[in-house]
Order: structure tokens, then C-alpha cells, then sequence
């Protein structure tokens, strides 16, 4: 029973692992294993431009592949990874790369989130702040003092001629 | 008085920018598959495209777009491709014309089906070259069929409309577009 389930569960990965790389088709792989290797991690970060959501990678899309050969042609010519992302990115734009590069349009991408934690702890410490000054407050002049007490006395006074007529 | 101006700018924040999401997510005409190509403004990039046999029209390479002083159009089609078809009658259309230049890609095609294709509903085109690969169409920007491109008389991509031509779209927007730049010359 154990067996039969180990069984499956190999059986599983063995089919999912096996999907994830359909799209890949042998006769595109470079001989030259380093290469190649730079070659799947591009890949990777390269969006289909047809379905998406979808690195050129895994996809089966004509334009896919093409991609994909395109990318090894820039690597055999001695392109560096950067340069290969460039040149896509230069016919497609930066859409076609999953990661977003840093420049003046995704300034806001980048540093957004930032900007909305450094607001909000911004406020947070005024609204603490403020709720400091209201609860310490400010001690009793003399003069004051001396009107408290005054009054506390008349209370007093009133309160036990009012218990004398009761009585 | 001022604390609640400052506790309600949150949510006054939050608002403004569900209502800025809303606005860009549901107006019209908004469609995410349709990408802003990079190239508008830039030079058209290098290409020499083989003729299609016995067709009749010659190929064509970026020399073409400059030479002879006119606006030209370059439409990316395929025989495989239906919406092709649905644009078809504005290609004819705008082939008439002799002001203009109307070139026609045929992307990732049989040289026969592209043949068959163009025969059978007519040619508008004055020169169409052929990019079995789609490498051309790399170098375009190109990533879904038809496009088609406006590309003024000094060889620089100045309009760019991916999918096929909406009834309307002609008239609205390529014929005033190929005005402007015949203006500007």
C-alpha cells in the first residue's frame, strides 16, 4: 500500500516536471552547455508575447520559439545576458521582460510601496504624538491650585450642611 | 478639527486611486492584449524581403520605404490568419491609391497557401516580401496578425495598429494619420 502510494507520488512529479518543459524543443539546444544554460535562465525572464503570462520558455507559440532561437543566435555572437534583454526589449518594449527594469517610468513601480510605508509611518508617529500631549498634562499653576482647592472646600461645606438637614 | 482632516486622508487617498484603478481598468476601448510598440518615432529597421513567386509583385527591402518620396503602409498578413480577411476590403482600398505605398508582409506562410490565398481575393498590394520566419517581424515589434504600420516618406515608423481594422478605423484613424504626413511633406 505504501509502495503503491510512493508509486504515485513518483509518477506525479515525473508528469509535472515533464509539462513544465513541453515547449522546449530539442533541436534548439545549443552544444555548448554554459551557453545554453544562460540561454534557459533568459528564456525564462522573456514573456510570450502571444499568450502572456507565459515565458517564451515553456510556451509553444510559433513566436515563441522563434524568440527562443533568436536569444541563442545573440549568445553564440557573443552577446551578454543584458545585451540579449536589451535587444528584445528594444523591439518589444519593457513589457516582454517579467522583471521591469529601473528607469524614469517605473520609478513609481520601484519606489511606490516605499512611498506608502514612509507616508503611513509618518503619520503613525504624528497620531502617537498626538496622543501624548493629550494625556500628560500640564501641571497646576499655583494660582490654580489654590482656586481647586478652593472649590474642593466649598464642595465640602455644602455636602455636610446638606447631610445636617437630612439628619 | 485639523485630526480628522488628517485621519480621514487615508481613506480619501484610497478612494481616489480605486477610483483611478476603475476609470483605467473599465474605459473603453481599453484592451491589455494590445502592447504600445517602442518603435513609434523610431527608423523603420533593416530588411530585404524576397518576392512571392508568381505572384507578380516584387519583394521588398527598407530601400523601398524611402525612394520614392511616398507614405507607406505595411500590413503584416498570412493566409493562415482569418481576421486578415476581415481587413482585406480596406487593403484593397487603400491599394487603389497611387500616393501611397501599400506593402505587404506575408508572415510565417507556405509560399503556395500565401499564392492561393492572395488569388483567390485579390492582391492589393504593390510589392509584398516574405518572412517565413518571422525574423523581419521580430525586428517590427510584431507579435500578433495583422499589423499594420504607417511608416512616413523618410523611412520612420509613425503609427502602428495591431490587430485587424475595425470597420471605422480606416476613415477615423489611418486615412487622417497618412493627411497629416502627406501635409507635412
Amino acid at each position: 500500500m505504501r509502495g503503491l502510494f510512493l508509486f504515485a507520488a513518483v509518477l506525479l512529479i515525473f508528469t509535472a516536471n515533464s509539462n513544465s518543459v513541453k515547449a522546449f524543443e530539442p533541436d534548439e539546444i545549443l552544444d555548448d552547455p554554459a551557453l545554453e544554460a544562460r540561454a534557459r535562465e533568459i528564456s525564462k525572464e522573456v514573456r510570450c508575447l502571444v499568450c502572456q503570462n507565459e515565458p517564451i520558455d515553456s510556451s509553444n507559440a510559433d513566436l515563441a520559439k522563434e524568440l527562443r532561437i533568436v536569444v541563442r543566435e545573440r549568445l553564440v555572437a557573443g552577446d551578454s545576458d543584458d545585451d540579449v534583454k536589451s535587444y528584445l526589449s528594444a523591439r518589444y518594449g519593457d513589457f516582454v521582460l517579467f522583471r521591469p527594469p529601473f528607469n524614469t517610468a517605473t520609478f513609481l513601480l520601484w519606489f511606490g510601496p516605499l512611498l506608502v510605508f514612509g507616508v503611513g509611518g509618518i503619520g503613525l508617529i504624528f497620531f502617537y504624538r498626538g496622543n501624548k500631549n493629550l494625556k500628560v498634562a500640564k501641571p497646576l499653576s499655583p494660582e490654580e491650585e489654590a482656586r481647586f482647592n478652593q472649590f474642593l472646600d466649598e464642595d465640602k461645606k455644602t455636602k455636610s450642611s446638606n447631610s445636617g438637614e437630612t439628619s | 478639527m485639523n485630526k480628522k482632516i488628517l485621519f480621514t486622508l487615508p481613506l480619501l487617498i484610497t478612494l481616489v486611486l480605486f477610483g483611478y484603478f476603475f476609470w483605467a481598468l473599465t474605459k473603453p476601448g481599453r484592451d491589455p492584449k494590445i502592447l504600445p510598440s517602442v518603435l513609434i518615432d523610431k527608423p523603420a529597421p533593416e530588411f530585404n524581403l524576397t518576392a512571392l513567386e508568381n505572384l507578380g509583385v516584387p519583394g521588398f527591402s527598407r530601400a523601398d520605404l524611402t525612394s520614392n518620396g511616398k507614405v507607406s503602409i505595411v500590413n503584416i498578413f498570412a493566409s493562415w490568419c482569418v481576421p486578415c480577411l476581415a481587413e482585406h476590403p480596406d487593403m484593397v482600398k487603400l491599394g487603389k491609391r497611387n500616393d501611397i505605398n501599400l506593402y505587404g508582409i506575408n508572415y510565417r506562410d507556405k509560399p503556395k497557401d500565401a499564392l492561393n490565398w492572395l488569388k483567390r481575393n485579390g492582391n492589393p498590394y504593390h510589392r509584398v516580401g516574405r518572412d517565413p520566419k518571422s525574423r523581419t517581424g521580430i525586428d517590427w515589434g510584431v507579435y500578433g496578425v495583422p499589423e499594420t504600420f504607417i511608416v512616413d516618406a523618410t523611412g520612420t515608423i509613425r503609427y502602428k495598429h495591431v490587430g485587424p481594422l475595425n470597420p471605422g478605423d480606416l476613415e477615423n484613424t489611418i486615412l487622417p494619420i497618412i493627411n497629416n504626413l502627406q501635409a507635412q511633406n
